[in-house]
């Protein structure tokens, strides 16, 4: 696999939810991804422009801008297997 | 008008904008506060909102946001546009924002706790940017589709409302009808303060879109189902039952366009703003005196508004013609309208909405119903009393002389004319014909004319190349053959004035 992974984590305000987030982010992707991927935080209270682009409704929203198709993936990720499936790094459980 | 002395004690309203809506709610919708519009698909609940917010931005400076959740946006613009909203410039103006959110199930993987601060931060930053006063969420349980955890939904739902709330923003909340409550998810569980329904029924292949407040918090109003409208000029709500018997009746008299005429109602006419009924049996010159009266209206530079509901505006202009009256050139002027529909084609209370609609649009100072009697036949009595009733008093409260002309079987004894509308005309002119020696004469009497001496006389009455003639029987022609009067080719109607009807 050859493909960078560029991701991009919606956020509004340093939330608990946002930190748990982005902390169970980067160990995902270090385990995962490790040197092929992106994170760009956006943090909506800043920037509530840039909620438009994307579609954001929940937060914090995971969104895989890269490889295509664009996936969403909202929560705080904290079921790792739930995101790999959501960054089709997992074939999708019969379960889920 | 009485009814605003109550509105000291009640809620602040935000006026819809809407005629007639903002009547049975007794001003508006709750300012500051959600109001939950519920109803089946196609009801009109997107082009109600739609409406509050353009009329928020355009007449009450009160600028909107449009947040839509439903699946089709670009649709949306398109369906407004056919009622003559154009948001593009509202949008360019900054009185409005549309903000699109779609949630589609299949793309979205949920994990972990979460919240819907996106669609909070998204919203605030809408309003703030153009100062908005009102909020639309078009239909916002479409999200139950797109999300798993309810109970997030639901916990989030609470807290926008609540949120909006704090902001002072009225908001448009639309919801679909449940099958058991008023809204699929219950969204009444949350807005309580004002609930609104939307019906649209099909009764016997005629279609009414209905409208009723069901519940408003602190306020009075209307709690009967009202018909409404939808056309290109938005929606129009009769809210008829709240008009009260208040309407001034004028003093002043207009000619009915016949110096003869006038005379047999005490020498000056209708009374401004009266009701007038012609009734007679089939080609006895009904319209005809309608039309004359239209002239003599029009010539004053009144405005008049011609209701058909069986001939086609060109065929009345050329029958007319042939009795001496050109209404064409009236026409032209802008000073005569016409309304030409089947009666069959709607409901009842869609033709009184419409009859209603037509007349504010065009203000006229008289408008005639021809034949009123076609337009009965499509709701029962009791129905089309209490419709008749509800567009006089609107004639009425607008100063509007009515004028009906009303079509007697040749069966019926002349008089006959329903009884539940002639208590509701205040002048009542009968025409009628008899045949005599091989000819048809036609007569004229004044039934009643409420608040004038009216002459009781039965007078011969004939249609000639120019116009109506109307001649005392008893001096200078014998009694019984009126029309010899008239000599040569005058006397006789003009063949298609007799094949009118």
């Amino acid at each position: 696999m050859s493909d960078n992974f560029a991701l991009r984590l919606y956020v509004a305000g340093q939330t608990p939810k946002a930190v748990r987030a982005f902390s169970n982010l980067r160990k995902i992707c270090e385990e995962y991804l490790q040197g092929r991927y992106s994170i760009e935080v956006i943090d909506l209270i800043e920037n509530p422009a840039l909620g438009r682009g994307d579609q954001i409704l929940a937060l914090p929203t995971l969104v895989r801008r890269l490889p295509t198709p664009i996936k969403k993936i909202i929560g705080d990720l904290s079921n790792t297997e739930r995101v790999l499936v959501g960054l089709d790094l997992r074939p999708r459980p019969p379960d889920l | 008008m009485a009814k605003h002395k109550l509105e000291r004690s009640e809620i602040q309203k935000a006026p819809t904008g809407i005629p007639g809506l903002d009547d049975i709610t007794n001003g508006g919708f709750p300012q500051g506060r959600p109001t939950l519009v519920s109803g089946g698909p196609g009801s009109g609940k997107t082009l109600l909102g739609v409406s509050f917010l353009v009329n928020g931005a355009q007449q009450y400076a009160e600028p909107g946001v449009l947040m839509t959740f439903e699946e089709n946006a670009a649709e949306l613009a398109q369906d407004v546009r056919s009622l003559g909203y154009d948001l593009d410039s509202l949008v360019s103006q900054k009185k409005l924002i549309v903000d699109y959110i779609h949630v589609d199930r299949s793309e979205i993987e949920e994990t972990g706790e979460y919240d819907l601060e996106g669609l909070f931060v998204r919203l605030e930053h809408a309003i703030k940017e153009i100062g908005a006063k009102r909020v639309m969420l078009d239909t916002i349980e479409t999200l139950f589709g797109g999300l798993k955890d309810t109970g997030i939904l639901r916990a989030e739902l609470r807290r926008l409302f609540r949120w909006m709330r704090d902001r002072g923003i009225t908001a448009v909340v639309t919801a679909e009808r449940g099958e058991q409550m008023f809204t699929r998810q219950g969204l009444e569980e949350y807005i309580t303060d004002a609930v609104i329904s939307l019906d649209h029924r099909v009764h016997e292949q005629i279609s009414t879109r209905r409208i009723r407040v069901v519940k408003y918090r602190g306020s009075t109003h209307g709690t009967n189902e009202y018909p409404f409208l939808i056309d290109r000029d938005g929606i129009t709500v009769l809210p008829v039952t709240s008009l009260l018997l208040e309407h001034e009746a004028p003093n002043q008299r207009v000619s009915t366009g016949l110096e003869s005429l006038d005379e047999m109602l005490g020498g000056k006419g209708y009374f401004r703003a009266s009701t007038v009924l012609l009734s007679g049996t089939a080609g006895t010159g009904k319209t005809t005196l309608a039309a004359q009266f239209l002239e003599a209206a029009c010539a004053r530079g009144e405005k008049c508004m011609y209701f058909l509901f069986e001939e086609s505006p060109s065929q009345l202009i050329r029958n007319m013609r042939s009795a001496g009256i050109d209404l064409q050139r009236w026409v032209d002027k802008g000073l005569l309208k016409f309304h030409a529909d089947r009666p069959n084609r709607h409901g009842l209370e869609t033709h009184l909405l419409a009859m209603h609609h037509a007349v504010e649009v065009f203000d006229p100072d008289v408008v005639v119903l021809d034949p009123i009697t076609n337009l009965m036949a499509v709701g029962t009595q009791s129905d089309v009393r209490m419709m008749l009733t509800r567009v006089i008093d609107y004639f009425k409260t607008r100063g509007v002389t009515a004028v009906f002309t009303s079509l007697t079987s040749s069966t019926q004894s002349l008089e006959a004319t329903e009884s539940m509308i002639s208590s509701l005309m205040d002048t009542w002119i009968l025409v009628a014909v008899a045949e005599e020696a091989r000819k048809r004469n036609r007569w004229i009497y004044v039934l009643k004319s409420r608040g004038m001496s009216h002459s009781n006389d039965v007078r011969a009455f004939e249609i000639t190349d120019y116009g109506v003639r109307i001649t005392p029987l008893d001096k200078g022609s014998p009694a019984g053959k009126p029309l010899s009067v008239a000599s040569g080719a005058r006397r006789t109607p003009t063949p298609t004035a007799r094949k009118r009807k």
